[in-house]
């Protein structure tokens, strides 16, 4: 497990310097780190799929924009991740929440839970589940993807890894 | 005043310094036809979010005037982005929704917003300047006067049902995101 600040550190110290996104339970922490950081805005979207707007605009404007969400949320965001940011080719970093992880939640959950890698894979979104060590390593790696491939990546982030 | 008509007074009551983004559907394939320029932004996709990427911009880029053309059937798939501009108050952003009540592009639909007043949803957002105008004349002088008030600004211009049998926009996605880029990198 790593702490919420050496996690929001390590992203900032890689570029990123826009967030927006829609809370999660298990992002809560580091939502409202984000939030109360006055290094960088926080723009608490409506849904999902505005964050991505938002996120785009922002990167168009020049900033390195991360888009905060729980995975139940990936379903409202397929249009806007194939139609605009990977036919244009926009590189935005997704935190994903992943509830249902394992089979183990609330009803609610179970379906996306299932197949939020699947649905990721499927639409050519490059996804890695964040371990509980070597979190700057893994971040490094997604953030070279990204750059590399121009396309949103995402780091999907069980509960508890975190805190 | 028809959506050609209107696109017209929109790109004639500019300076041309402006950042456009416009909605999907017969609104960017129009704009394409009537100004092109790498200051646009073509939404080809992704409906519901050309407010959303203009309010992205407009927060970022507070020097610059951002200028979202949008249509209703677009807004109301995301209303929600009225309340976090009205929120946020991008000082220097226009949006201007070109109302015909339907969605036009895939075939005249209605929407709802032959009763739901747009406008009153924007103003009680909290967009500074709200206007609603059916007449290129109006609309001339609604842009007008929100590009030289504070904004953020919302002008709800009602139209005419009708097209122009204008081509697609001939651009790559990934072209029209690099020149648009380009142009914001370079007059920084």
């Amino acid at each position: 497990m790593v702490t919420t600040e050496y996690f929001c550190t390590v992203l900032k110290e890689k570029g990123f310097d826009f967030f927006t996104g829609v809370p999660c339970s298990i992002l809560k922490d580091v939502i409202n780190y984000l939030a109360n950081d006055p290094q960088v805005p926080y723009i608490a979207a409506t849904r999902e799929d505005e964050a991505i707007g938002i996120a785009t605009g922002a990167y168009l404007a020049g900033r390195k924009p991360v888009v905060l969400m729980q995975n139940s949320g990936l379903g409202d965001s397929i249009s806007a991740l194939t139609s605009l940011d990977i036919l244009y080719e926009i590189p935005i970093f997704l935190l994903i929440s992943w509830r249902g992880y394992g089979g183990k939640d609330a009803p609610e959950h179970l379906i996306m839970g299932e197949v939020t890698t699947r649905l990721l894979e499927d639409i050519g979104v490059p996804a890695v589940i964040l371990p509980g060590s070597d979190v700057e390593e893994t971040i490094s790696k997604a953030v070279s993807v990204l750059e590399r491939k121009k396309i949103p990546i995402a780091v999907i982030v069980r509960r508890g890894v975190i805190g | 005043m028809k959506r050609y008509e209107a696109i017209e007074v929109i790109t004639k009551a500019l300076n041309g310094d402006e950042l456009l983004v416009s909605a999907n559907g017969m609104l960017s394939r129009e704009l394409f036809s009537i100004r092109e320029s790498p200051n646009n932004f073509y939404m080809l996709g992704s409906m519901g979010l050309a407010s959303s990427i203009g309010f992205g911009l407009a927060y970022n880029l507070p020097g610059r005037r951002v200028i979202v053309i949008d249509g209703d059937g677009n807004i109301l798939m995301n209303l929600g982005s009225l309340a976090t501009i009205g929120h946020f108050g991008p000082s220097n952003l226009i949006h201007i929704v070109l109302d015909n009540e339907m969605h036009a592009s895939t075939g005249g639909q209605p929407t709802v917003s032959n009763t739901v007043n747009l406008e009153g949803v924007a103003s009680a957002a909290g967009f500074l300047v709200v206007k609603k105008v059916s007449s290129s004349k109006d609309l001339h002088t609604a842009i007008e006067e929100a590009l030289n008030s504070k904004g953020p600004s919302f002008i709800l211009a009602k139209i005419e049902r009708g097209e122009k049998d204008v081509p697609r926009v001939s651009y790559e996605p990934i072209h029209i995101k690099s020149r648009f880029k380009e142009v914001i990198e370079q007059t920084k």
